[in-house]
Protein backbone atom coordinates (compact mmCIF):
# COMPACT_ATOMS: atom_id res chain seq x y z
CA UNK A 1 0.00 0.00 0.00
CA UNK A 2 1.67 3.16 -0.89
CA UNK A 3 1.89 5.84 2.27
CA UNK A 4 -1.18 8.39 2.62
CA UNK A 5 -0.49 11.92 0.92
CA UNK A 6 0.84 13.72 3.71
CA UNK A 7 -1.51 16.22 5.03
CA UNK A 8 -1.30 20.16 4.78
CA UNK A 9 -0.72 21.74 7.98
CA UNK A 10 -3.08 24.80 9.15
CA UNK A 11 -0.86 26.81 12.02
CA UNK A 12 -3.74 28.07 14.64
CA UNK A 13 -5.19 31.32 13.53
CA UNK A 14 -4.51 34.01 16.36
CA UNK A 15 -7.94 36.22 15.78
CA UNK A 16 -7.42 37.99 19.31
CA UNK A 17 -4.45 39.90 17.83
CA UNK A 18 -6.09 41.41 15.14
CA UNK A 19 -8.79 42.25 16.89
CA UNK A 20 -6.63 44.29 19.71
CA UNK A 21 -4.46 45.64 17.01
CA UNK A 22 -8.01 46.71 15.14
CA UNK A 23 -9.24 48.61 18.37
CA UNK A 24 -5.98 50.41 19.40
CA UNK A 25 -5.63 51.79 16.01
CA UNK A 26 -9.36 53.20 16.15
CA UNK A 27 -8.86 54.85 19.04
CA UNK A 28 -5.84 56.41 18.13
CA UNK A 29 -7.53 57.58 15.17
CA UNK A 30 -9.83 59.04 17.17
CA UNK A 31 -7.54 61.15 19.52
CA UNK A 32 -5.98 62.07 16.34
CA UNK A 33 -9.28 63.15 15.32
CA UNK A 34 -9.63 64.95 19.03
CA UNK A 35 -6.65 66.32 18.97
CA UNK A 36 -6.76 67.91 15.06
CA UNK A 37 -9.68 69.47 16.65
CA UNK A 38 -8.05 70.78 19.92
CA UNK A 39 -7.24 74.51 20.19
CA UNK A 40 -3.39 74.02 19.79
CA UNK A 41 -1.28 75.47 17.31
CA UNK A 42 0.61 72.65 16.19
CA UNK A 43 3.03 74.71 13.52
CA UNK A 44 3.88 76.09 16.44
CA UNK A 45 5.14 73.72 18.31
CA UNK A 46 8.95 72.83 16.44
CA UNK A 47 9.02 76.45 16.41
CA UNK A 48 9.37 75.95 19.87
CA UNK A 49 11.50 73.14 20.13
CA UNK A 50 14.16 75.08 19.05
CA UNK A 51 13.46 78.09 20.78
CA UNK A 52 17.00 79.69 22.49
CA UNK A 53 15.74 79.15 26.21
CA UNK A 54 14.85 75.68 25.12
CA UNK A 55 18.56 75.49 24.12
CA UNK A 56 19.77 76.48 27.45
CA UNK A 57 16.79 74.46 29.46
CA UNK A 58 18.18 71.09 27.73
CA UNK A 59 21.26 71.88 28.89
CA UNK A 60 20.78 72.46 31.79
CA UNK A 61 18.56 69.12 32.34
CA UNK A 62 21.25 67.10 30.84
CA UNK A 63 24.45 68.48 32.74
CA UNK A 64 22.27 68.69 35.53
CA UNK A 65 21.29 64.91 35.32
CA UNK A 66 24.54 63.47 34.08
CA UNK A 67 26.82 65.13 37.22
CA UNK A 68 24.04 63.89 40.44
CA UNK A 69 24.15 60.49 38.53
CA UNK A 70 27.38 60.52 38.67
CA UNK A 71 28.00 61.77 42.00
CA UNK A 72 25.35 59.72 43.09
CA UNK A 73 27.19 56.50 41.68
CA UNK A 74 30.24 57.45 43.05
CA UNK A 75 29.07 58.13 46.47
CA UNK A 76 26.52 54.94 46.36
CA UNK A 77 29.40 52.97 45.98
CA UNK A 78 31.26 54.45 49.06
CA UNK A 79 28.27 53.76 51.20
CA UNK A 80 27.28 50.52 50.11
CA UNK A 81 31.10 49.38 51.24
CA UNK A 82 30.48 50.79 54.44
CA UNK A 83 27.21 48.93 54.44
CA UNK A 84 28.73 45.76 53.98
CA UNK A 85 31.78 46.64 55.90
CA UNK A 86 33.12 44.45 59.48
CA UNK A 87 33.12 48.13 61.48
CA UNK A 88 29.70 48.37 63.10
CA UNK A 89 30.17 52.48 63.38
CA UNK A 90 30.44 52.56 59.51
CA UNK A 91 27.38 49.94 58.84
CA UNK A 92 25.34 52.33 61.18
CA UNK A 93 26.14 55.28 59.58
CA UNK A 94 25.47 54.31 56.07
CA UNK A 95 22.15 52.67 57.48
CA UNK A 96 21.15 56.58 58.61
CA UNK A 97 22.39 57.92 55.30
CA UNK A 98 20.24 55.65 53.65
CA UNK A 99 17.19 56.05 55.74
CA UNK A 100 17.33 59.49 55.36
CA UNK A 101 18.44 60.66 51.67
CA UNK A 102 16.21 57.65 50.68
CA UNK A 103 13.44 59.36 53.03
CA UNK A 104 12.71 62.57 52.18
CA UNK A 105 10.92 63.43 49.33
CA UNK A 106 13.63 64.83 46.46
CA UNK A 107 11.82 68.19 46.37
CA UNK A 108 11.81 68.40 49.74
CA UNK A 109 15.97 67.90 49.62
CA UNK A 110 16.26 70.01 47.01
CA UNK A 111 14.12 72.98 48.94
CA UNK A 112 15.87 72.60 52.00
CA UNK A 113 19.86 73.18 50.37
CA UNK A 114 18.17 75.87 48.58
CA UNK A 115 17.16 77.73 51.50
CA UNK A 116 19.93 76.69 53.60
CA UNK A 117 21.10 80.64 54.02
CA UNK A 118 17.87 80.62 56.23
CA UNK A 119 19.36 78.75 58.68
CA UNK A 120 23.24 79.13 57.73
CA UNK A 121 24.03 82.44 56.67
CA UNK A 122 27.61 82.25 55.85
CA UNK A 123 29.53 78.71 55.36
CA UNK A 124 32.92 78.47 57.29
CA UNK A 125 35.01 76.07 56.92
CA UNK A 126 38.39 76.78 58.61
CA UNK A 127 41.14 77.36 56.13
CA UNK A 128 38.71 76.00 52.92
CA UNK A 129 35.50 78.05 52.68
CA UNK A 130 34.05 81.17 54.08
CA UNK A 131 31.66 82.36 51.98
CA UNK A 132 27.70 83.75 52.19
CA UNK A 133 25.77 80.78 52.11
CA UNK A 134 23.37 82.58 49.22
CA UNK A 135 26.71 82.52 46.74
CA UNK A 136 27.56 79.32 47.59
CA UNK A 137 24.58 77.72 47.10
CA UNK A 138 23.03 78.79 43.70
CA UNK A 139 20.08 77.16 42.66
CA UNK A 140 21.99 74.87 40.10
CA UNK A 141 24.16 73.81 43.26
CA UNK A 142 20.95 73.17 45.42
CA UNK A 143 19.08 71.09 42.91
CA UNK A 144 22.24 69.22 42.35
CA UNK A 145 22.77 68.45 46.20
CA UNK A 146 19.15 67.36 46.03
CA UNK A 147 19.14 64.75 43.65
CA UNK A 148 22.64 63.79 43.59
CA UNK A 149 22.30 62.83 47.56
CA UNK A 150 18.52 61.42 47.40
CA UNK A 151 20.03 59.17 44.24
CA UNK A 152 23.25 58.11 45.66
CA UNK A 153 21.22 56.33 48.70
CA UNK A 154 19.55 54.20 45.97
CA UNK A 155 23.03 53.42 44.27
CA UNK A 156 24.32 52.58 47.59
CA UNK A 157 21.28 49.57 47.82
CA UNK A 158 21.72 49.01 43.77
CA UNK A 159 25.81 48.73 44.38
CA UNK A 160 25.36 45.91 47.37
CA UNK A 161 22.97 44.17 45.74
CA UNK A 162 25.52 43.60 42.94
CA UNK A 163 28.43 43.13 45.28
CA UNK A 164 26.00 40.67 47.55
CA UNK A 165 25.00 38.69 43.70
CA UNK A 166 29.14 38.00 43.49
CA UNK A 167 29.80 34.37 45.22
CA UNK A 168 31.82 34.76 48.24
CA UNK A 169 34.26 32.04 46.53
CA UNK A 170 35.40 34.23 44.27
CA UNK A 171 36.68 36.85 47.43
CA UNK A 172 38.21 33.65 49.04
CA UNK A 173 39.86 32.72 45.72
CA UNK A 174 41.28 36.47 45.97
CA UNK A 175 42.72 36.06 49.30
CA UNK A 176 44.15 32.83 48.70
CA UNK A 177 46.23 34.57 45.85
CA UNK A 178 47.33 37.35 48.59
CA UNK A 179 45.03 39.93 47.07
CA UNK A 180 44.42 42.83 49.47
CA UNK A 181 40.84 43.55 50.26
CA UNK A 182 41.13 46.93 47.84
CA UNK A 183 42.55 45.27 45.02
CA UNK A 184 39.66 42.29 45.61
CA UNK A 185 37.33 44.59 44.92
CA UNK A 186 38.42 46.24 42.55
CA UNK A 187 39.82 43.71 40.24
CA UNK A 188 37.45 40.81 41.37
CA UNK A 189 34.43 41.87 42.70
CA UNK A 190 33.08 45.17 41.78
CA UNK A 191 33.17 43.90 37.68
CA UNK A 192 31.06 40.92 38.07
CA UNK A 193 29.01 42.89 40.35
CA UNK A 194 28.60 45.46 37.53
CA UNK A 195 26.00 42.99 35.17
CA UNK A 196 23.65 43.29 38.59
CA UNK A 197 24.37 47.12 39.15
CA UNK A 198 23.94 48.37 35.60
CA UNK A 199 20.62 47.59 34.51
CA UNK A 200 18.77 49.27 37.19
CA UNK A 201 21.36 52.18 37.10
CA UNK A 202 20.14 52.61 33.60
CA UNK A 203 17.05 52.70 34.93
CA UNK A 204 17.42 55.28 37.45
CA UNK A 205 19.61 57.88 35.46
CA UNK A 206 16.21 57.72 32.94
CA UNK A 207 14.25 58.65 36.39
CA UNK A 208 17.49 61.64 37.62
CA UNK A 209 17.07 63.01 33.58
CA UNK A 210 12.86 63.46 34.38
CA UNK A 211 13.65 64.59 38.31
CA UNK A 212 15.53 67.25 37.13
CA UNK A 213 11.76 68.82 36.59
CA UNK A 214 11.88 69.65 40.40
CA UNK A 215 14.55 72.04 39.85
CA UNK A 216 12.14 74.30 38.09
CA UNK A 217 10.46 75.04 41.53
CA UNK A 218 13.44 77.04 42.59
CA UNK A 219 14.36 79.20 39.05
CA UNK A 220 16.76 76.16 37.59
CA UNK A 221 15.87 77.04 33.66
CA UNK A 222 15.78 73.42 33.27
CA UNK A 223 13.52 72.18 29.95
CA UNK A 224 9.78 72.81 32.40
CA UNK A 225 11.28 75.97 33.69
CA UNK A 226 12.60 77.38 29.71
CA UNK A 227 9.02 75.74 28.37
CA UNK A 228 7.18 77.98 31.32
CA UNK A 229 9.70 80.95 30.35
CA UNK A 230 7.79 80.79 26.91
CA UNK A 231 4.20 80.43 27.24
CA UNK A 232 4.35 83.23 30.29
CA UNK A 233 5.00 85.79 27.07
CA UNK A 234 2.51 83.51 24.46
CA UNK A 235 0.12 82.34 27.06
CA UNK A 236 0.81 79.28 24.61
CA UNK A 237 0.97 76.70 27.51
CA UNK A 238 0.19 73.27 26.06
CA UNK A 239 2.36 73.93 22.91
CA UNK A 240 5.43 74.78 24.88
CA UNK A 241 4.74 71.88 27.22
CA UNK A 242 4.92 69.67 24.29
CA UNK A 243 8.16 71.32 23.16
CA UNK A 244 9.99 70.33 26.33
CA UNK A 245 7.92 67.05 26.18
CA UNK A 246 9.59 65.97 22.81
CA UNK A 247 12.85 67.09 24.08
CA UNK A 248 12.50 64.79 27.03
CA UNK A 249 11.69 61.64 24.54
CA UNK A 250 14.99 62.40 23.06
CA UNK A 251 17.17 62.51 25.86
CA UNK A 252 15.65 59.44 27.13
CA UNK A 253 15.62 57.77 24.27
CA UNK A 254 19.30 58.08 23.99
CA UNK A 255 19.80 57.13 27.61
CA UNK A 256 18.20 53.64 26.78
CA UNK A 257 20.32 53.18 23.84
CA UNK A 258 23.24 53.98 25.48
CA UNK A 259 22.11 51.50 28.59
CA UNK A 260 21.49 48.61 25.98
CA UNK A 261 24.98 48.83 24.65
CA UNK A 262 26.36 48.99 27.94
CA UNK A 263 24.68 46.29 29.41
CA UNK A 264 25.91 44.33 26.61
CA UNK A 265 29.78 45.35 26.89
CA UNK A 266 29.96 43.83 30.65
CA UNK A 267 27.52 41.05 30.32
CA UNK A 268 30.06 40.33 27.47
CA UNK A 269 33.11 39.06 29.91
CA UNK A 270 30.65 36.28 31.15
CA UNK A 271 30.39 33.35 28.67
CA UNK A 272 27.98 31.41 30.70
CA UNK A 273 25.33 29.80 29.58
CA UNK A 274 22.75 32.39 30.68
CA UNK A 275 24.66 35.36 29.68
CA UNK A 276 24.98 33.59 25.89
CA UNK A 277 20.86 33.14 25.75
CA UNK A 278 20.93 36.66 27.22
CA UNK A 279 22.60 38.54 24.79
CA UNK A 280 20.48 36.62 21.84
CA UNK A 281 17.24 38.02 23.78
CA UNK A 282 18.77 41.06 23.63
CA UNK A 283 19.51 41.15 19.32
CA UNK A 284 15.91 41.08 19.53
CA UNK A 285 14.34 44.91 20.07
CA UNK A 286 11.07 43.94 21.47
CA UNK A 287 11.92 41.85 24.22
CA UNK A 288 15.25 44.44 24.74
CA UNK A 289 14.33 44.98 28.11
CA UNK A 290 13.49 41.55 28.86
CA UNK A 291 16.53 40.67 31.48
CA UNK A 292 17.66 37.45 31.49
CA UNK B 1 64.47 16.35 61.09
CA UNK B 2 64.30 20.21 60.15
CA UNK B 3 61.71 22.65 61.73
CA UNK B 4 58.30 21.52 60.33
CA UNK B 5 57.03 23.99 57.37
CA UNK B 6 54.03 24.04 58.90
CA UNK B 7 53.01 24.05 62.42
CA UNK B 8 49.73 24.23 64.44
CA UNK B 9 49.13 23.70 67.94
CA UNK B 10 46.12 23.75 70.06
CA UNK B 11 44.48 25.29 67.50
CA UNK B 12 40.49 25.69 68.23
CA UNK B 13 37.64 27.26 67.03
CA UNK B 14 34.10 27.81 67.37
CA UNK B 15 30.58 29.28 65.89
CA UNK B 16 28.61 30.83 68.36
CA UNK B 17 28.67 27.77 70.96
CA UNK B 18 29.26 25.59 68.88
CA UNK B 19 33.02 23.95 68.78
CA UNK B 20 34.04 23.39 65.61
CA UNK B 21 37.74 23.04 66.49
CA UNK B 22 38.79 21.22 69.96
CA UNK B 23 42.42 21.83 69.84
CA UNK B 24 44.01 20.85 67.17
CA UNK B 25 47.95 19.89 66.61
CA UNK B 26 49.69 19.10 63.77
CA UNK B 27 52.89 18.91 61.79
CA UNK B 28 53.96 18.91 58.56
CA UNK B 29 57.27 18.75 56.99
CA UNK B 30 58.64 20.42 53.87
CA UNK B 31 57.89 17.86 50.61
CA UNK B 32 55.30 16.10 52.85
CA UNK B 33 51.47 15.05 51.30
CA UNK B 34 49.23 14.83 54.11
CA UNK B 35 45.76 14.19 53.76
CA UNK B 36 42.95 14.89 56.54
CA UNK B 37 40.12 12.39 56.26
CA UNK B 38 37.12 11.63 58.63
CA UNK B 39 33.35 12.19 58.70
CA UNK B 40 31.45 15.29 57.21
CA UNK B 41 31.45 17.68 60.50
CA UNK B 42 35.00 16.50 61.42
CA UNK B 43 36.43 20.03 61.31
CA UNK B 44 38.64 19.20 58.39
CA UNK B 45 37.90 22.39 55.74
CA UNK B 46 37.47 24.35 58.88
CA UNK B 47 40.75 23.50 59.94
CA UNK B 48 42.22 24.14 56.40
CA UNK B 49 40.57 27.07 56.25
CA UNK B 50 42.56 28.19 59.59
CA UNK B 51 46.05 27.82 57.72
CA UNK B 52 45.70 30.80 55.43
CA UNK B 53 43.82 32.24 57.78
CA UNK B 54 40.24 32.42 55.80
CA UNK B 55 38.90 31.53 59.63
CA UNK B 56 40.44 33.17 62.52
CA UNK B 57 40.90 30.82 65.17
CA UNK B 58 40.33 31.24 68.56
CA UNK B 59 43.28 29.83 70.77
CA UNK B 60 46.08 28.14 69.77
CA UNK B 61 48.89 29.44 67.13
CA UNK B 62 49.59 28.00 63.21
CA UNK B 63 53.16 28.87 62.35
CA UNK B 64 54.06 28.39 58.49
CA UNK B 65 57.67 28.38 57.94
CA UNK B 66 58.26 29.93 61.30
CA UNK B 67 56.00 32.62 60.81
CA UNK B 68 52.61 32.95 62.95
CA UNK B 69 49.55 32.90 60.47
CA UNK B 70 46.98 36.04 61.28
CA UNK B 71 48.68 37.49 64.29
CA UNK B 72 51.88 38.76 65.15
CA UNK B 73 53.88 38.02 68.45
CA UNK B 74 55.03 40.40 70.83
CA UNK B 75 54.94 40.46 74.76
CA UNK B 76 53.43 37.44 75.35
CA UNK B 77 50.36 38.20 73.43
CA UNK B 78 49.29 38.23 69.85
CA UNK B 79 48.04 40.51 68.08
CA UNK B 80 45.65 40.06 65.39
CA UNK B 81 46.87 40.91 62.03
CA UNK B 82 45.36 43.62 59.79
CA UNK B 83 43.86 41.54 56.84
CA UNK B 84 46.37 43.70 54.39
CA UNK B 85 49.43 41.87 56.29
CA UNK B 86 47.12 38.59 55.99
CA UNK B 87 47.57 38.76 52.31
CA UNK B 88 51.22 38.91 52.41
CA UNK B 89 51.02 35.80 54.06
CA UNK B 90 48.57 34.26 52.06
CA UNK B 91 51.02 34.42 48.94
CA UNK B 92 53.20 31.88 49.75
CA UNK B 93 50.53 29.00 50.72
CA UNK B 94 47.89 28.06 47.82
CA UNK B 95 44.54 26.66 48.26
CA UNK B 96 42.08 24.91 45.59
CA UNK B 97 38.78 24.93 46.48
CA UNK B 98 35.70 22.41 46.17
CA UNK B 99 34.39 24.41 43.98
CA UNK B 100 37.10 25.60 42.22
CA UNK B 101 36.29 29.52 42.50
CA UNK B 102 37.81 30.83 39.17
CA UNK B 103 37.15 34.40 38.34
CA UNK B 104 33.84 33.70 36.61
CA UNK B 105 34.80 37.04 34.44
CA UNK B 106 38.69 36.15 33.29
CA UNK B 107 39.86 33.58 31.15
CA UNK B 108 41.83 30.86 32.18
CA UNK B 109 45.50 32.09 31.64
CA UNK B 110 44.45 35.54 33.09
CA UNK B 111 42.96 33.84 35.97
CA UNK B 112 46.62 32.16 36.54
CA UNK B 113 48.59 35.14 35.77
CA UNK B 114 46.57 37.73 38.38
CA UNK B 115 48.40 36.80 40.91
CA UNK B 116 51.64 37.01 39.70
CA UNK B 117 51.06 40.91 38.03
CA UNK B 118 48.97 42.17 40.57
CA UNK B 119 50.40 40.48 43.88
CA UNK B 120 54.13 39.89 43.36
CA UNK B 121 54.88 42.58 40.27
CA UNK B 122 56.17 40.26 37.69
CA UNK B 123 56.13 41.74 34.32
CA UNK B 124 53.14 40.73 31.81
CA UNK B 125 55.38 39.26 29.48
CA UNK B 126 57.53 37.06 32.00
CA UNK B 127 53.63 36.51 33.76
CA UNK B 128 52.02 35.30 30.78
CA UNK B 129 55.05 32.87 29.59
CA UNK B 130 55.16 31.39 33.18
CA UNK B 131 51.44 31.17 33.13
CA UNK B 132 51.08 28.89 29.93
CA UNK B 133 53.76 26.86 30.73
CA UNK B 134 51.83 26.65 34.04
CA UNK B 135 48.91 25.54 32.05
CA UNK B 136 50.67 23.21 29.76
CA UNK B 137 51.69 21.25 33.33
CA UNK B 138 48.17 20.96 34.16
CA UNK B 139 47.65 19.93 30.12
CA UNK B 140 45.19 22.75 29.28
CA UNK B 141 47.36 25.12 27.71
CA UNK B 142 45.25 24.67 24.63
CA UNK B 143 42.30 26.33 26.01
CA UNK B 144 43.86 29.08 27.60
CA UNK B 145 41.30 31.87 26.12
CA UNK B 146 38.69 29.57 27.30
CA UNK B 147 36.68 31.66 30.10
CA UNK B 148 35.81 28.99 33.55
CA UNK B 149 31.71 28.99 32.02
CA UNK B 150 33.23 26.79 29.00
CA UNK B 151 35.41 24.74 30.65
CA UNK B 152 34.38 21.25 31.88
CA UNK B 153 34.81 20.94 35.89
CA UNK B 154 37.77 19.07 36.11
CA UNK B 155 39.80 21.21 33.67
CA UNK B 156 38.20 24.17 35.69
CA UNK B 157 40.23 22.60 38.55
CA UNK B 158 43.24 22.02 37.26
CA UNK B 159 43.52 25.73 36.28
CA UNK B 160 42.42 26.35 39.80
CA UNK B 161 45.84 24.51 40.80
CA UNK B 162 47.79 26.50 37.80
CA UNK B 163 46.40 29.79 39.25
CA UNK B 164 47.57 28.79 42.90
CA UNK B 165 51.00 27.24 41.48
CA UNK B 166 51.55 30.82 39.68
CA UNK B 167 52.38 32.56 43.07
CA UNK B 168 55.11 29.78 44.00
CA UNK B 169 53.63 28.61 46.93
CA UNK B 170 55.44 27.09 50.08
CA UNK B 171 52.63 25.07 51.28
CA UNK B 172 49.33 23.85 48.91
CA UNK B 173 46.52 23.64 50.28
CA UNK B 174 43.35 21.37 49.02
CA UNK B 175 40.10 21.33 50.44
CA UNK B 176 37.84 18.41 48.80
CA UNK B 177 39.26 19.21 45.23
CA UNK B 178 37.13 16.35 43.64
CA UNK B 179 34.06 16.16 45.60
CA UNK B 180 32.41 18.99 43.25
CA UNK B 181 33.52 16.84 40.10
CA UNK B 182 31.42 14.23 38.02
CA UNK B 183 33.27 10.87 38.83
CA UNK B 184 35.27 10.29 35.27
CA UNK B 185 36.56 13.54 35.57
CA UNK B 186 38.43 13.09 39.27
CA UNK B 187 40.96 11.04 37.68
CA UNK B 188 42.75 14.03 35.84
CA UNK B 189 42.44 16.41 38.57
CA UNK B 190 43.90 13.53 41.16
CA UNK B 191 46.94 12.74 38.51
CA UNK B 192 47.73 16.63 38.48
CA UNK B 193 48.09 16.77 42.31
CA UNK B 194 49.78 13.27 42.17
CA UNK B 195 52.43 14.66 39.75
CA UNK B 196 52.81 17.43 42.27
CA UNK B 197 53.01 15.80 44.79
CA UNK B 198 56.35 13.52 43.47
CA UNK B 199 57.83 16.93 42.01
CA UNK B 200 58.44 17.48 46.30
CA UNK B 201 55.41 20.10 46.78
CA UNK B 202 53.69 20.23 50.21
CA UNK B 203 50.28 19.67 50.59
CA UNK B 204 47.65 19.01 53.15
CA UNK B 205 44.47 17.73 51.42
CA UNK B 206 41.47 17.25 52.55
CA UNK B 207 39.80 14.37 50.43
CA UNK B 208 37.71 11.19 50.65
CA UNK B 209 39.46 10.20 47.69
CA UNK B 210 41.00 7.06 49.56
CA UNK B 211 42.74 5.61 46.79
CA UNK B 212 44.59 9.01 46.32
CA UNK B 213 45.71 9.22 50.68
CA UNK B 214 46.81 5.37 50.19
CA UNK B 215 49.33 6.23 47.24
CA UNK B 216 50.41 9.70 47.79
CA UNK B 217 50.37 10.58 51.53
CA UNK B 218 53.24 10.58 53.17
CA UNK B 219 51.07 10.47 57.12
CA UNK B 220 47.19 10.58 56.73
CA UNK B 221 45.08 12.12 59.57
CA UNK B 222 41.73 11.04 61.15
CA UNK B 223 39.62 14.15 62.34
CA UNK B 224 36.35 13.52 64.15
CA UNK B 225 34.49 16.17 66.02
CA UNK B 226 36.99 18.90 66.07
CA UNK B 227 39.87 16.64 67.45
CA UNK B 228 42.64 14.15 65.72
CA UNK B 229 41.80 10.62 66.63
CA UNK B 230 44.23 9.15 64.69
CA UNK B 231 47.46 9.98 62.58
CA UNK B 232 50.33 7.49 60.69
CA UNK B 233 51.67 6.35 57.60
CA UNK B 234 48.03 5.72 55.19
CA UNK B 235 49.61 1.92 55.70
CA UNK B 236 48.99 1.87 58.91
CA UNK B 237 45.50 3.98 59.39
CA UNK B 238 44.35 2.92 56.39
CA UNK B 239 44.76 -0.72 56.62
CA UNK B 240 45.62 -1.35 60.28
CA UNK B 241 43.71 1.04 62.29
CA UNK B 242 43.67 1.76 66.01
CA UNK B 243 40.86 3.17 66.63
CA UNK B 244 37.11 2.05 66.85
CA UNK B 245 35.59 5.53 64.88
CA UNK B 246 38.37 5.68 62.05
CA UNK B 247 37.33 1.72 61.62
CA UNK B 248 33.83 2.87 61.42
CA UNK B 249 34.63 5.58 58.81
CA UNK B 250 36.74 3.46 56.85
CA UNK B 251 34.35 0.40 56.72
CA UNK B 252 31.45 3.59 55.81
CA UNK B 253 33.31 4.84 53.20
CA UNK B 254 35.04 1.55 51.55
CA UNK B 255 31.59 -0.20 51.56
Amino acid sequence: MAAPEPLPIVRLRHWGRWVAAAIIVALLVLLGIALGNAQIEWNQVPDFVFYKVMATGLLNTVVLAVLSQAVAIVLGIVIALLRRSANPVARWFAAGYIWIFRGLPVLLQILLWYNLALVFPVIDIPFLVHEQTNVLISAFTAAFLGLALNESAYMAEIVRAGLNSVDSGQTEAAKSIGMTPAATLRRVVLPQAMRVIIPPTGNDFINMLKGTSMASVIGVTELIHAANNISSNNLLVMETLLAAAVWYMVVVTVAGVGQHYLERAFGQADRGPLARAGKALRGVPLVRSARV
Amino acid sequence: MSDPLLRAVGVRKSYGHTEVLGGIDLEVHKGQVVCLLGPSGAGKSTFLRCINHLETIDAGQIWVDGEPIGFRQRGGKLYELRERDVARQRRDIGMVFQRFNLFAHRTALENVVEGPIRVLGVKPDEARRQGLELLDRVGLAHRADAYPAQLSGGQQQRVAIARSLAMKPKLMLFDEPTSALDPELVGEVLEVMSTLAGEGMTMVVVTHEMSFAAEAADEVVFLADGAVVETGPPSEVLSAPKHERTRQFLARILA
